[in-house]
């Protein structure tokens, strides 16, 4: 009997609905899927490595991939920047508060990361790595976490040798026995615990988010809603708006609120203003009429620097073709952002850009 | 999940008046000496005329109404790309959740694929590896039913403490629609079963079109049970954000399961165990072993009204409690009500009888007489099961699942009719 046949059992699903489905009419409907089409979309891996394609990698390959295709967000050393996914670490922390769950300390399958990376990485530019690229990867991935060392050829073949921690720490839902006490057939109604005491309160730590929909509401205590400063963004303190002269030509003020929205999209990454640092994107004060990758200290794509070495500056007109498509614009840059699909969210972005100008 | 504390205590701003007011707010049930203007001098409204048909050819709520929004929380997650955000069911009522203010959940950001663009297929163990269209799609045998779809992560903040003030922040991860679209076991049929054989251990293998590839492992028995191919809800196509044109409808399973802009179904002979499946939902236990294919949503309810974002304006007297309630085992066959934090329970009326998975309106009509209340839910459910205290699930899971966290919510409302999150003992 299969595993979850025992977990759902006793519940409505019966084992009839599995018994004669093949018995049903044809409809007729859909066409033959061509072998090609099939190798196309049938891209997943399975625990046994059924799906594998082909082909190696070492750790050693794997750390010059890794610097140009994943540590943007996850750190040279698969460390993790801000909130992206720690890759490494967390060794035996599960048992603990907040355990550091990596591919690790918690992945069991290595399939899982190279089904993952193949098919869903770089984020933004997903499945665009070849093969060997994606051995080399997770290659260094488990080197980054111990697993294997530095000559260990990663391949179709090696793949099974790999053994991962906590493969064994899993179990199936069991919540129909470990939890059978929450099937009670008749709860408690009355004098049903001595006192009530609080012990937590969620004002303590306030965490809630401002509600922003608000303060558009024509309720005049929305104003009011608006005014809780929350800690996140230091761009957001900032934004001294026209009032500094500027060498730019005057800002169209209207355009630059509407560009302070469509920022929004990139705020995840870049931050402008007096306290802005480099984040996963470089810095973008001064930005427009700047020569390219020329913010100090932040590490650019290869083609990003031949840019800027070239001599080319971010014009207004550069900055729209790079928005419009960024990968279009630039094969090979870092920034996963898919791009601005309509003109005048450039033209905004592009004007308020144009009030951090130093 | 990784939890960051920052933010200084916000005092919500909802409570202007009333506190003011000390609880007897001026009202259009209290005469003013020479009548209530709005009564006995002519509006504006009563007099000009108001805008054409065709004015909005596709009608937004109107502006007054502009707070009832989907929010998110920032510091949850990396970027809004690979985010979610909660639906406002503070403010809304009945059980259908309106499509525009549905929670989002994106691993890759919302896509835009058209129907012409749109192509499904079946391969791995069936007769025929077949492509369809979406024109195919509509020509299958069509159903509606209305289910509900919970992220696995809704009220995960909570597992450690009460953190986040507000239903919709604590409990916003959920919706329910009708869906109209055509069973899987009919798709799965045309294909054909045959090379399948034994289907008692197989597998079915869903996939996205989204650069985020997600991906989800479905045993068969599931699949030829309730699995919907959906392609309109609430009457309407799918908006971009839920998947247009296609989703997966998975009854009762968790939300990550559902997926959209569904392109491909294989047959497999085992679970893929893909990244979202092993790496995410599953759930960590005090001993640091974890539990997997933990699919099914338990019975679980909320108060929504009165609750932090929905506080008491109107002073003493007759008070409308009301929440949801739902499970994933079954139809909700009641919900008990507390005032006092669980020492004494009411059965609570449901706005109409539960059906199986789907979201349940409650209601209590109570007279409060301006007392501190510490405002509970209980669901239950057509399997026997009992929505568990917040302490009986940690007795069991410890602090660090978060995923699946059903626990009965707590609010504190206070004499002023302002609510807060807390956990009381």
């Amino acid at each position: 009997m299969s595993k979850f046949l025992k977990l759902i059992a006793g519940t409505a699903l019966a084992s009839s609905l599995i018994a004669a489905p093949a018995l049903a009419e044809k409809m007729g409907l859909g066409r033959t899927a061509l072998p090609e089409e099939v190798a196309a979309w049938d891209l997943d891996v399975a625990p046994d490595g059924t799906g594998l394609p082909v082909g190696s990698g070492d750790a050693l390959v794997g750390e010059e991939v890794f610097a140009e295709a994943c540590a943007i967000c996850h750190g040279d050393f698969a460390e993790g920047v801000d909130n992206w996914p720690k890759l490494a670490g967390g060794a035996d922390t599960l048992d603990h508060d907040d355990p550091l769950k990596t591919v690790g300390s918690y992945w069991p399958y290595l399939s899982t990361t190279w089904d993952y990376v193949n098919r869903s990485m770089p984020f933004g530019n997903a499945q665009s790595l070849t093969p060997d690229e994606v051995y080399a990867i997770v290659a260094y991935i488990l080197y980054s976490n111990d697993l294997i060392e530095d000559d260990f050829v990663l391949s179709n073949e090696t793949f099974l040798d790999v053994e991962m921690p906590n493969a064994g720490g899993f179990i199936l839902d069991d919540r129909e026995t470990s939890e059978a006490h929450f099937w009670k057939a008749e709860p408690c109604m009355a004098d049903c615990k001595d006192t009530v005491e609080i012990t937590m309160r969620a004002a303590v730590l306030d965490v809630t988010p401002d509600e922003e929909g608000a303060e558009e509401a024509a309720a005049p205590a929305a104003a009011e809603a608006a005014v809780v400063a929350e800690a996140a963004a230091p761009a957001e303190e900032a934004a001294p708006v026209v009032e500094e002269p500027v060498a730019v030509a005057a800002i169209d003020a209207d355009l630059a609120k509407k560009g302070e929205k469509v920022f929004k999209k990139c705020k995840a990454c870049h931050q402008v203003g007096e306290k802005a640092k480099n984040k996963t994107g470089p810095v973008l004060n001064g930005i427009i009429n700047r020569n390219i990758a020329s913010v100090d200290g932040f590490k650019y794509s290869k083609p990003m620097k031949a840019l800027g070495e070239e001599g080319k500056t971010w014009t207004p007109e550069e900055m729209a073709a790079f928005l419009t498509k960024p990968k279009k614009y630039l094969k090979g840059t870092k920034m996963s952002f898919a791009g601005l699909k309509k003109e005048k969210d450039i033209a905004a972005v592009t004007e308020y850009l144009k009030t951090f100008q130093e | 999940m990784t939890m960051s504390f920052k933010g200084k205590p916000s005092r919500r701003a909802f409570l202007k008046g009333a506190a003011a007011a000390g609880g007897t707010l001026a009202s259009a049930s209290v005469a003013k000496a020479a009548g209530d203007p709005l009564i006995t001098e002519v509006q504006e409204w009563a007099s000009a005329t108001g805008e054409g048909v065709d004015a909005t050819p596709y009608g937004l709520p109107i502006e007054y109404e502009s707070d009832v929004v989907r929010r998110n929380v920032e510091w949850l997650t990396a970027d809004t790309i690979s985010s979610i955000n909660f639906t406002p069911i503070h403010a809304l009522d009945g059980t259908i959740t309106p499509q525009g203010c549905a929670f989002e959940r994106h691993h890759s950001g919302a896509i835009e694929l058209k129907k012409e663009d749109y192509r499904l297929m079946i391969n791995g163990l069936v007769d025929q590896p077949l492509v369809f269209t979406y024109e195919d799609l509509e020509r299958f045998p069509r159903e509606n039913r209305v289910y509900f779809c919970e992220c696995a992560a809704n009220t995960g903040m909570e597992w450690a403490g009460a953190q986040l003030n507000g239903a919709q922040f604590t409990h916003g991860m959920i919706h329910n629609m009708e869906y109209s679209g055509i069973s899987l076991r009919s798709l799965l049929e045309e294909a054909g079963l045959g090379a399948a054989g034994d289907l008692k251990d197989k597998w079915v293998y869903v996939e996205g079109a989204d650069a985020s590839s997600n991906g989800r492992s479905i045993p068969m028995e599931k699949a030829l049970d309730d699995v919907l191919v959906a392609f309109k809800a609430n009457g309407e196509a799918l908006r971009k954000e839920h998947g247009y044109p296609v989703r997966l409808v998975v009854p009762g399973w968790e939300g990550n399961m559902w997926i959209k802009w569904l392109r491909r179904i294989e047959v497999t002979d085992q679970a893929i165990e893909s990244r979202e499946e092993t790496s995410k939902y599953t759930d960590t236990l005090e001993d640091g072993t974890s539990r997997k294919w933990t699919w099914v949503m338990d019975a679980k309810s909320v108060v929504t009204s009165p609750s932090p974002q929905s506080p008491i304006k109107h002073g003493k007297g007759p008070l409308v409690i009301t929440g949801l309630a739902w499970s994933g085992r079954g139809a909700i066959t009641g919900v008990d009500v507390s005032v006092d934090g669980g020492k004494n329970w009411m059965p609570a009326r449901l706005g109409a009888p539960g059906t199986d998975k789907a979201l349940t309106r409650f209601y209590l009509d109570y007279n409060w007489q301006g007392e501190e209340m510490f405002l509970q839910a209980r669901a239950k459910d057509s399997s026997g099961y009992v929505q568990p205290s917040k302490s009986e699930l940690r007795e069991v899971r410890g602090l660090n699942s978060i995923y699946h966290n059903n626990c009965i919510q707590t609010w504190w409302v206070k004499a002023n009719g302002e609510a807060e999150n807390v956990e009381v003992s």
